[in-house]
């Protein structure tokens, strides 16, 4: 039987996103499992121990898009997934926002789980964002966390 | 030659994009580097951090040898932290 390929959805963007209206569009899919999942602002920097007020996300315009594209193409091929949603927001955020919708459908759940968390783990280190938090006197550019590399050592196998 | 610049390099260097004419003996990112740093001392950052930047070349992850033209788009900019 030739399989269809998966529905994909990429968009980078400034507003928010509904993840009802993102669920039930993976939902039209040929699916039998849904994962999603929804990244939010942290209101704490624990390691320097402040308050965040705020922050602002910026990215590389075409880049961003089609290494996001190369990640799931190499998702849908090694998880057999139907359906694929990837929603970055960029641009001035709050404490609690939604920041990032990974949504992933297939036909069963252990496929729906590792697609969407392959997806996130080199989203991570891969697609070009870049965050800068905005603290009470200071902005400072978040640095890469050594664990998102890590993160990817499970995929290796 | 279209060069950008992204987070904290934009912000160090004062732009996040400038046209250059590339002079023809400059063959790879490298050079590329080596040119920017004899036109001005800003560019020095590139280099002192070169174990951590990352390059596109044409919106593509490339490396400091990788060949370059008149035509390319060239970005330098900080390992990624969105998510």
């Amino acid at each position: 039987m030739t399989k269809s390929p998966p529905l994909i959805k990429i968009k980078i963007q400034n507003e928010d996103f509904d993840v009802s209206v993102e669920t039930n569009i993976l939902q039209q899919n040929n699916t039998g499992a849904i994962v999603n999942f929804v990244g939010i602002v942290r209101g704490y920097d624990e390691k320097n121990d402040q308050i965040i007020n705020s922050m602002t996300l910026e990215h590389y315009p075409g880049m961003t898009e089609s290494e996001i594209e190369n990640i799931i193409v190499e998702s849908y091929k090694k998880w057999e997934l139907t359906g694929i949603t990837v929603i970055h927001r960029v641009g001035y955020l709050k404490p609690y926002d939604q920041i990032v919708f990974v949504g992933v459908s297939s036909k069963h759940r252990q496929n729906a789980f590792n697609g969407c968390n392959f997806i996130m783990d080199w989203l991570k280190t891969k697609a070009p964002f870049w965050k800068v938090e905005e603290k009470n006197n200071e902005r400072n550019w978040v640095s890469f966390n050594e664990s998102d590399n890590k993160a990817l050592k499970k995929w290796e196998k | 030659m279209i060069i950008k610049y992204f987070s904290w390099i934009k912000e160090q260097i004062g732009k996040s994009e400038e046209q250059i004419e590339l002079p023809h003996h400059i063959k790879n990112v490298n050079e590329l580097i080596n040119y920017l740093n004899e036109i001005d001392e800003k560019y020095n950052l590139i280099f002192e951090k070169k174990d951590i930047i990352k390059i596109a070349v044409n919106k593509t992850y490339s490396s400091f040898d990788t060949n370059i033209n008149d035509n390319d788009e060239i970005a330098f900019f900080p390992p990624v932290t969105g998510g």
